[in-house]
């Protein structure tokens, strides 16, 4: 059931910033042409980014991290109920063997786990039974063995018969025949813990967890943002930030051009000779569908986990995208441009450079950026299997280490520079061929 | 020989299922140097196989064209070519793309700027010079593309229904800037439409083709051509002898669609 607050959250901040939104735009709304169509679903044009949705809903994904997390980045009002974090305490009744009964209390305390924390320090009381005082780190969970300071033990057949006042009826020395308890654990809840037994009759203090994340599961965004800092700056498993970014950027770039260099002059050949077509296409449709991350362990066989292997790796992930790019850029060129270039006098080669080539120039480039958009989710993958720089190799160690900051951080910075790659094609793309979908 | 000859082509080709079709048969024409002729005819009539043929993008089953006394084996500058649209190349500006033809002949560049400026004058786009060719409307294109074929100073002009997709009004303008071109330049000109009026209005010579096979059905010699160069086109639409050709050629057609309808009726 908890696990559902987090979507049901997000849902209720979807719908609530919508209708919000709405009220505050209906009283300041913008009368331009498309706020006065009548029909807009369906009408693709109506349809236009939301900038305020946009804005919400990446506030909205720091708002939940954080506020899951426990972190600064949320006012800590606004914090899920998090982990017990304090003191307690709660009395017992103890049993001894002879049928005697007294009682003593259970002092506890939950601290952070890096503090150089006590016990509540308490006075032992008097009697048979005497109070006992344990120190449990947040999130995790405390046994007290209550009976190692009193006279009665529970070897002895000592037993706690009364926790917070509420009866329990559980005798760890009662067993069947294959030694199995004959009691059911009792679960007793007391203020901000719930009392459980174990098997051999000691107390189990598991105090309220709440419903935020471990950091060990999820860190909050300064732990990232921190880790981001000393390993920018100490760098991580013996390389850099930088470097790590950098050698797989380089595999991108480089299994990238090698790709692009055999893949268009081969898409050429396919799109001007029936010879060249008829006898890669079943190749390159044979291959275009394989996904690249299917060829690492034949690549690893063949070439080894250096970079030769990632090279040639990334080469044929480009590489078919890119010769069918070209070949369409070349299929695509209209065959009135042709015979008006040749009817001016223009030659074969005259032909090629400047009508075929300028004309297949924007499918190539969208075939680029599918290609470097493929190759880096492959280079990703493959520093996964195996590496000893690279940012896939770098949130893999993590993880081995369970070191969820890092991974966390790796998948930020995969997902910024992937998105920077785009951001760079588009941008070449307009500056070199702007002449693209105007034809 | 001076000129242009069709000397009996026919075009015969196989379809996939078998069939085979011929697209022209037995067309025999002679044009004389710095005639104004156009063609016109129902669709599927071989028209733009005949101007394919002429601008020897299609290699004829029979017969053969002879230019300037050399059989026409090819496409070659010697006879440039004028698309309905999206012929230019949007990669350039208006100044490269009517410098195209000179440029592939390696001209200087001075003199290359020389008749490219001169062509934008005649066309009027002057001042769109170093603008991309996709930022011009339609009307403004064909005019790159009049200019970018008479830049390479062809002997005959192939135009394939240059102005068919033009509105109305930018059609009348157009027509009076190839009438305008062609008296000046002394050029032949084949003009390929399926209007009928712009086929009386541009044509010193105008054939009326027919279908299956794809052959001549009919011949004129016409008046329209040099009367619109002096004056406004809508004027000489108003001569009566217009109308009357106009009537004659436009129920010739008619009969034409109607024969075919009817044997494709027979057919099923």
């Amino acid at each position: 059931m908890t696990s559902l607050i987090p979507f049901l959250l997000y849902a209720g901040i979807f719908i609530g910033s919508f209708y919000v939104v709405r009220f505050i735009r209906h009283r300041t709304a913008i009368r331009d042409y498309t706020s006065l169509k009548t029909v807009t679903f369906g009408d693709e044009s109506a349809v236009r980014s939301n900038r305020t949705a946009s804005i919400i809903s990446i506030v909205t994904i720091f708002f939940m991290w954080g506020t899951f997390t426990g972190s600064v980045i949320v006012p800590s009002f606004l914090h899920m109920p998090g982990p017990y974090v304090g003191d307690g305490q709660f009395d017992v009744v103890v049993q001894a063997p002879d049928g005697t009964k007294d009682s003593s209390t259970v002092y506890w305390r939950v601290a952070q786990p890096d503090a150089d924390a006590m016990p509540q320090e308490v006075d032992e009381g008097t009697g048979a039974a005497l109070n006992d005082t344990v120190l449990i780190r947040k999130y995790r969970s405390g046994q007290v063995r209550w009976d190692v300071n009193d006279t009665a033990k529970r070897k002895a057949g000592a037993r706690i018969v009364e926790v917070d006042g509420q009866p329990v009826n559980f005798d760890h020395k009662r067993r069947d025949d294959n030694g199995n308890l004959v009691d059911e654990k009792p679960e007793i809840r007391v203020e901000n813990a719930t009392i459980t037994f174990t098997d051999k009759g000691a107390l189990s203090v598991s105090p309220t967890k709440g419903i935020q994340m471990e950091p060990i599961w999820l860190p909050p965004p300064e732990d990232v943002w921190t880790r981001f800092i000393e390993i920018a700056s100490d760098g991580y498993q013996g390389s850099t930030l930088l470097e790590h970014l950098g050698y797989s950027l380089f595999r991108v770039i480089l299994g990238f051009l090698c790709g692009a260099l055999v893949g268009i002059p081969l898409g050429y050949a396919m799109g001007l000779s029936n010879w060249f077509r008829g006898w890669f296409d079943p190749i390159v449709e044979f291959m275009r569908p394989v996904p690249p991350l299917a060829l690492i362990p034949l690549v690893i066989i063949w070439a080894g986990i250096g970079e030769a292997g990632k090279i040639i790796l990334l080469f044929l992930a480009a590489l078919w995208i890119m010769a069918i790019a070209a070949r369409s850029g070349v299929s695509g060129v209209s065959i009135s441009k042709v015979h008006a270039a040749y009817s001016l006098g223009a030659s074969k080669r005259q032909i090629m450079r400047y009508v075929i080539v300028p004309n297949s120039l924007p499918e190539i480039f969208t075939g680029a950026r599918v290609a470097m958009g493929v190759c880096w989710g492959t280079v990703v993958a493959a520093e996964l299997v195996a590496a000893s720089q690279g940012t896939g190799m770098m949130i893999m160690v993590a993880s081995k280490f369970q070191l969820t900051d890092i991974v966390i951080m790796g998948i930020i910075l995969i997902g910024i520079i992937g998105f920077g790659i785009d951001m760079l094609m588009r941008w070449a793309e307009r500056v070199l061929v702007p002449w693209k979908g105007k034809g | 020989m001076s000129g242009l000859s069709i000397e009996s082509i026919s075009m015969r080709f196989d379809l996939p299922d078998g069939g085979a079709v011929q697209a022209l048969k037995d067309v025999s024409l002679h044009l004389k140097e710095g005639e104004l002729l156009s063609v016109l005819g129902p669709s599927g009539c071989g028209k733009t196989t005949l101007l394919n043929i002429l601008a020897g993008f299609l290699a004829p089953t029979e017969g053969q064209i002879v230019m300037n006394g050399h059989t026409v084996l090819g496409p070659d500058a010697e006879r440039g070519m004028v698309f309905q649209q999206g012929a230019l190349f949007e990669w350039m500006s208006v100044r490269e793309n009517v410098g195209f033809g000179p440029s592939m002949k390696g001209m200087p560049k001075e003199e290359k700027a020389e008749i490219v400026d001169h062509l934008l004058d005649v066309v009027g786009l002057q001042d769109f010079k170093e603008k991309a060719v996709y930022e011009l409307s339609g009307g403004m294109q064909q005019r790159v593309s009049l200019a970018r074929c008479l830049a390479n100073d062809p002997d005959v002009i192939l135009m394939d229904e240059p102005l068919g997709a033009l509105d109305a009004l930018t059609r009348e303008k157009m027509q009076s800037l190839v009438l305008k071109l062609w008296k000046e330049t002394g050029k032949t000109i084949i003009l390929i439409t399926h209007s009928v009026e712009e086929a009386l209005l541009l044509g010193e010579r105008l054939i009326v083709m027919a279908p299956r096979p794809g052959r001549i059905h009919k011949e004129y010699e016409l008046p329209f051509a040099d009367m619109g160069v002096g004056q406004d086109l809508r004027d000489v639409k108003k001569h009566p002898e217009f109308a009357e050709r106009r009537e004659e050629i436009l129920g010739m057609i008619w009969d034409m669609e109607e024969e075919i309808m009817g044997r494709t009726e027979d057919a099923q």
